[in-house]
């Protein structure tokens, strides 16, 4: 500083220059941030967007919410359905047997042809192997069994498969991801890959990664499933929204899902 | 019936200063929201006292009112000097009582 301002010779100038490389050097801070196994590549996962506050909600599995629904997940695990059959009668160690399994869904099912969710294949079982109802995607017994599964594969990278079969269903849920649509013309690009980080009103954008996935979302009060969110960013750019469980949610799940690939799973997430 | 989960230390030395965290499930219903089909409102239904007792005496409570969260979270502080049992009781605002006991030995 000192030579500089000895070039220069006008106090002002140098103190605004001081300040112009200060700034430079706070922006250059908070881009570099360490995001250790949050971020993958330029690839940084929902946690990364949010506050310090609800970081820490997340991280103490005393404090985080969504573990209520775990611990009802993990008493249903072993609750028998109508014909006496649990999902511990087939999957007696969760530990091991659902290990990986929530980041590696969607994937594509051969019996139906196409991509099928993780909460589909779980209501395929509860149906035919334990003669119970199919249960909707924001039930409370789908979102214990979804958050319980999905804690077995805390850490673990998602890794979906896009090859082979999928790859199609693949292609159509990146189109429905680039396609303009609603009132607003708006495509899930516009908002999570051209501005994540930036506010859209009060709320700061994210890249839109499903790996925490079913998220406890204070908004909400309750955990959420993808569908469910899916719906929300529908609606707001004053589109239409599809089902939960419909073929075009369920290949931008694939494809949204391959977005994150790499990122550690992390439900039950806590998001604002 | 609300489920409680109660974080509270089981040992403890004289004169320690220990943390309690408590989380209870209950929707904590605001009286605000409407029911988006029929366009009435729902009624109000919260969790409107927390007390927390040691060996039957009170040492912590507080009064809830609207504008709390669903599955509210709650942590305090304590000072162990003696042996003895916590309780921790949620009054619901319509009657129902949730409670949960933990036991602390000071050594």
């Amino acid at each position: 500083m000192e030579n500089e301002k000895s070039k220069l010779g006008w106090k002002l100038s140098s103190i605004a220059l001081g300040s112009v490389l200060m700034i430079g050097a706070m922006a250059v801070e908070v881009i570099a941030k360490d995001w250790g196994k949050h971020q993958v590549d330029n690839r940084r996962s929902g946690y990364t967007y949010m506050t310090d506050e609800t970081r820490a909600v997340q991280d103490d599995d005393f404090e985080n919410p969504g573990m209520l629904w775990v611990e009802n997940g993990e008493s249903l695990w072993s609750t028998a359905g109508a014909n006496g059959k649990s999902c511990a009668s087939c999957h007696a160690d969760p530990d091991k047997d659902m290990k990986g399994v929530s980041v590696s869904y969607p994937r594509y099912d051969k019996k139906l042809g196409k991509i099928i969710t993780l909460e589909q294949m779980v209501n395929r079982e509860l149906v035919e192997k334990m003669g119970d109802k199919a249960e909707k995607f924001d039930s409370k017994k789908m979102l214990s069994l979804m958050t319980f599964i999905g804690t077995k594969s805390r850490d673990m990278p998602v890794n979906v498969k896009i090859d082979g079969d999928a790859n199609p269903f693949f292609e159509k849920g990146k189109a429905f991801y680039y396609e303009r649509r609603g009132q607003l013309d708006m495509s899930c690009a516009n908002c999570h890959e051209d501005n994540p980080g930036n506010m859209i009103r009060a709320n700061t954008l994210s890249e839109g990664q499903i790996n925490g996935f079913p998220t406890y979302r204070l908004k909400w009060q309750k955990p959420g499933s993808v569908h469910r969110r899916f719906k929300g960013c529908n609606k707001q750019v004053r589109a239409k929204p599809y089902k939960a469980g419909s073929d075009e949610y369920s290949n931008l799940e694939l494809y949204v899902k391959w977005r994150g690939r790499g990122l550690p799973g992390e439900t039950p997430a806590v998001r604002n | 019936m609300a489920k409680a989960r109660v974080k509270a230390p089981k040992k403890a030395k004289a004169g320690d200063i220990v943390t309690i965290k408590t989380l209870v499930t209950h929707k904590m219903e605001s009286g605000r929201r409407k029911n988006k089909k029929t366009g009435k409102l729902i009624p109000r239904h919260i969790i409107d006292k927390f007390t927390a007792k040691f060996n039957g005496e009170t040492f912590f409570s507080s009064d809830w009112h609207g504008a709390i969260s669903a599955n509210p979270y709650m942590s305090f502080s304590f000072k162990a000097s003696k042996s003895g049992e916590f309780e921790f009781i949620w009054h619901d605002e319509k009657g129902e009582i949730t409670s949960k006991k933990s036991k602390l030995t000071v050594a």
